[in-house]
């Protein structure tokens, strides 16, 4: 009797980009048939993973064998004709051809002297997506169907090629609920007929529907590999956020002061939120001084929330009371008018304006208050901007040095500092750490404490678990775009976040 | 050595053209005259004009192709006004006023057409310019039935040869329109936001400021510059030939914008840049031609500098 050899190992895969390192000796190992799911943060090198495995990155150390040979492949076309195929995030079909055409690029169907066999074209394809029980008319552009149908042509195609491994990386992120099913059961049918799938996601509650396995990875590191059956949902997040589920570190790691301060009156209050595909149901309120974390795994639609409160975009259901009357904002231009204030996720493409000076994004929002007939009132402008390079400590040659030449902190203090200057009422604060040096993450954690005591409420985002558990003095957590649990200062501890961003209600 | 090549990316326009004048007194033959300043001078008004509001277009992050067209527009419309041939005018001063103010308001409405269609239906600025681009001079060409209209208006004239203080009237003109444009760019409210608008758009909203208004403003500020260089044409040539106006302007004012050293990305934007720009490409052109070569080969040199230009640009973002 000879154990079933795995279809895939790939052994201690190393991978650098300059001195980044995105894998530090990653493992992964997949069965015949076998659904294996795949997880892990931001950054944690899911995709670096499945990009080294499919050709698209040369790896840098580390063994790849597949089906039982050495695997190469030199681009993700070569490695397809080898028997792996991706499905990527973003289709990456040809809307305006035809079905058939899609499932046939590249190695169409030809008659004599080149011409195109489009009779044997269309059957082949009616006949392959027949197989996952799909029936659209294959002469018809791709662009006329669903997000879900297009992903089954992808899924399709992938399996033409005589897919062995079939990864698909989130595959589910645009699909709603019924397409999601529909997806499920074509995974279930791909393991049918044989052939192993990589599932990378965010949602748990998929990974426990579809995978027979899960493989954790943080930091470019493998760090868990498990039966579906043999991990709890709490044990998986722990494991991913990096946390021991027995030793919850001990207070202290980041700037936020301990004391208490003084909480006032209701300031926002968000409920039933709804907001595209990712926000179903998110409710929460923020009082005058607090800092309320929301918390979330990725996907949870944290952002997304956050930038309807804003006004960024449209919220579709759901209603919100700003101080004390309800608010039916409906652009950045009127949240500011209200009192609010928004640090986005990503500095460089929603935040700073890299070519225009630390002055000129400092007050790019309060500029029009700035003015008189018109004209910038430069001395007023100077000594605001003085006043903040000073107070919090933003580290630049001058006012007029250029902000993109600044490090991401002092970047970041700049655009804390264009809300600050506007005193607003509330400050919406999306990963108000990320990528930032240790230094400056604790300043810019105090600063927020700081404003607070001073009665700004802020609300949180942050992935981060100390940052929501020590900095915050409520947390909402939401999941899969529904807020699942309201923690009180009391009740605030990593375990408790995890359970809830596992699980639903505490 | 870096302090050098800081200085060359800073005044490097400025540098070119002073290097350009003194080669001129070397070669080229009665080049200290008042007689070739003139010259020159009235030879690039009407693109520095256009240029400017090319260049707020372009510090957007846009482009404008329309205002070739909407030079003849304004400059096929006008006389219609103060030769009396639309509407009865009581004396010539009346006619030459509407017949400056009408054809300067209808410009900036096609101008403000052009920023509604694109931000209203989100298409490329390229694409939504280019309606007006081929429907514009078809439109002068209409309205006039293709006929040269020849005037002798000295009243009118005088916007473009008049001269104060014995300089071009039209040289006044092109002062006044860089100065306020370097003015509003540099002090202004609206120039910060047009920046900011053209260096990180989605920054830019989300700090309150209106995309859609500062975009319409900054197209309808483009042809309101065509006008004006449309009326400076048909002044200079005392003859409004529809066809003519403008034709090529487009392509001139991009130059002179490429060369001057705004950044064709937006963001980044200097009108004084946008004059030395315009004035080196004319300068080029006038070198080459007072020493004999003929003005075909002048087109390949001006290709030459946008190259150069946009060649330059690129060092400078490494």
């Amino acid at each position: 009797m000879t154990e079933i050899q795995p279809l895939l190992v790939m052994k201690a895969i190393d991978k650098s980009f300059g001195n980044v390192a995105a894998l530090v000796g990653a493992d992964l190992m997949v069965m015949p048939a076998e659904v294996m799911g795949l997880v892990g943060q931001n950054g944690a090198g899911k995709s670096t993973m499945i990009k080294v495995l499919n050709g698209a990155f040369q790896r840098d150390g580390g063994t790849v064998e597949f089906d039982g040979k050495p695997w190469v492949a030199g681009s993700p076309q070569q490695a397809q004709r080898a028997g792996v195929s991706t499905i990527f995030q973003e289709i990456n079909l040809i809307g305006y051809r035809s079905v058939a055409e899609n499932i046939y690029l590249g190695r169409e169907i030809k008659r004599f002297a080149g011409f195109l066999d489009w009779e044997k074209m269309n059957a082949g394809a009616r006949t392959l997506l027949a197989r996952f029980n799909i029936d659209v008319d294959v002469t018809l552009a791709l662009e006329n169907f669903s997000t879900a149908v297009q992903q089954m042509v992808a899924i399709a195609r992938a399996v033409s090629f005589e897919a062995k491994l079939v990864i698909m990386d989130e595959p589910t992120s645009s699909l709603d609920e019924a397409e999601v099913a529909v997806l499920m059961k074509t995974i279930r049918q791909l393991k049918a007929e044989g052939v192993a799938v990589i599932f990378v996601t965010h949602k748990l509650d998929e990974l426990y529907q579809v995978c027979d396995r899960v493989t954790i990875m943080r930091d470019g590191r493998t760090v868990m590999v498990a039966h579906m059956g043999d991990i709890s949902k709490l044990q998986l997040v722990a494991s991913m956020l990096g946390r021991d589920l027995a030793d919850v570190r001990a207070r202290g790691a980041t700037a936020f002061n301990d004391e208490k301060h003084d909480i006032g009156g209701e300031l926002l209050e968000a409920k039933s939120l709804s907001v595209g595909r990712r926000v179903s149901d998110a409710s929460f309120d923020i009082r005058k001084g607090e800092i309320v974390g929301l918390a979330g795994l990725l996907g949870s639609g944290r952002t997304e929330t956050a930038r309807a409160v804003f006004a960024a975009d449209p919220k579709s259901r759901g209603r919100i009371v700003f101080g004390g009357k309800e608010r039916d904002l409906r652009s950045p231009a009127e949240a500011i008018a209200a009192g609010m204030g928004y640090c986005s996720e990503d500095r460089k493409v929603q935040g700073i304006v890299p070519d225009m000076s630390v002055a000129d994004n400092l007050t790019l929002a309060l500029l029009p208050a700035l003015t008189r007939v018109g004209m910038i009132d430069e001395a007023k402008q100077r000594e605001i901007v003085q006043r903040f390079i000073q107070d919090i400590g933003i580290k630049c040659s001058g006012p007029h040095q250029k902000i993109r030449e600044l490090s991401g902190g002092n970047q970041q203090k700049v655009l804390l500092a264009r809300w600050l200057c506007m005193n607003p009422k509330l400050l919406i604060l999306d990963e108000p750490t990320r990528g930032i040096d240790v230094g400056a993450k604790g300043e810019i954690q105090s600063l927020i404490g700081r404003f607070a005591d001073e009665g700004l409420g802020v609300l949180m985002i942050s992935s981060e678990l100390e940052e929501i558990v020590e900095g915050a003095d409520r947390v909402f957590v939401l999941r899969d775009g529904k807020t699942v649990a309201e923690l009180n200062k009391a009740e605030i501890s990593e375990q408790a976040v995890m359970q809830a961003m596992a699980h639903g209600a505490t | 050595m870096s302090d050098l090549v800081s200085i060359f990316r800073r005044y490097g326009v400025l540098i070119a053209l002073v290097l350009l004048i003194l080669l001129n007194f070397a070669i080229t033959p009665h080049f200290a005259t008042m007689q070739t300043l003139s010259v020159n001078l009235t030879q690039v008004c009407t693109i520095v004009i256009v240029g400017v509001g090319m260049t707020l277009v372009i510090a957007t992050g846009g482009i404008d192709l329309s205002v070739g067209a909407l030079m003849a527009i304004a400059g096929a419309m006008s006389p219609m006004f103060f030769t009396g041939q639309l509407i009865a005018i009581p004396n010539i001063y009346v006619g030459i006023a509407l017949g400056i103010v009408i054809p300067i308001i209808i410009a900036s409405l096609f101008g403000l057409f052009n920023g509604w269609l694109f931000t209203r239906f989100s298409i490329q600025p390229i694409v939504a310019t280019l309606v007006l681009f081929i429907a514009g001079r078809g439109i002068a060409q209409v309205s006039t039935n293709g006929d040269l209209q020849v005037f002798k208006v000295p009243e009118f004239q005088s916007i473009a040869i008049g001269r104060v203080l014995g300089v071009p009237f039209q040289v006044w003109i092109m002062v006044v329109v860089v100065g306020i444009a370097a003015f509003v760019l540099r002090r202004t409210v609206f120039g910060r936001q047009l920046l900011a608008v053209g260096g990180n758009e989605a920054a830019a909203r989300l700090s309150g400021i209106s995309v859609k208004r500062v975009k319409l403003i900054v197209y309808t500020v483009s042809g309101f510059c065509s006008a004006i260089a449309g009326l400076i044409v048909i002044a200079m040539n005392s003859a409004a030939d529809a066809n003519l106006i403008g034709l090529g302007m487009e392509l001139d004012a991009i130059a002179a914008v490429a060369v001057g050293g705004t950044l064709l990305n937006g963001g980044r934007a200097t009108i004084i840049g946008t004059l030395l720009g315009a004035l080196i490409i004319q300068l080029v052109r006038y070198t080459l031609l007072a020493n004999g070569v003929p003005d075909a080969a002048a087109l390949v040199v001006k290709a030459g500098l946008i190259v150069l230009a946009v060649w330059l640009q690129r060092q400078e973002r490494v």
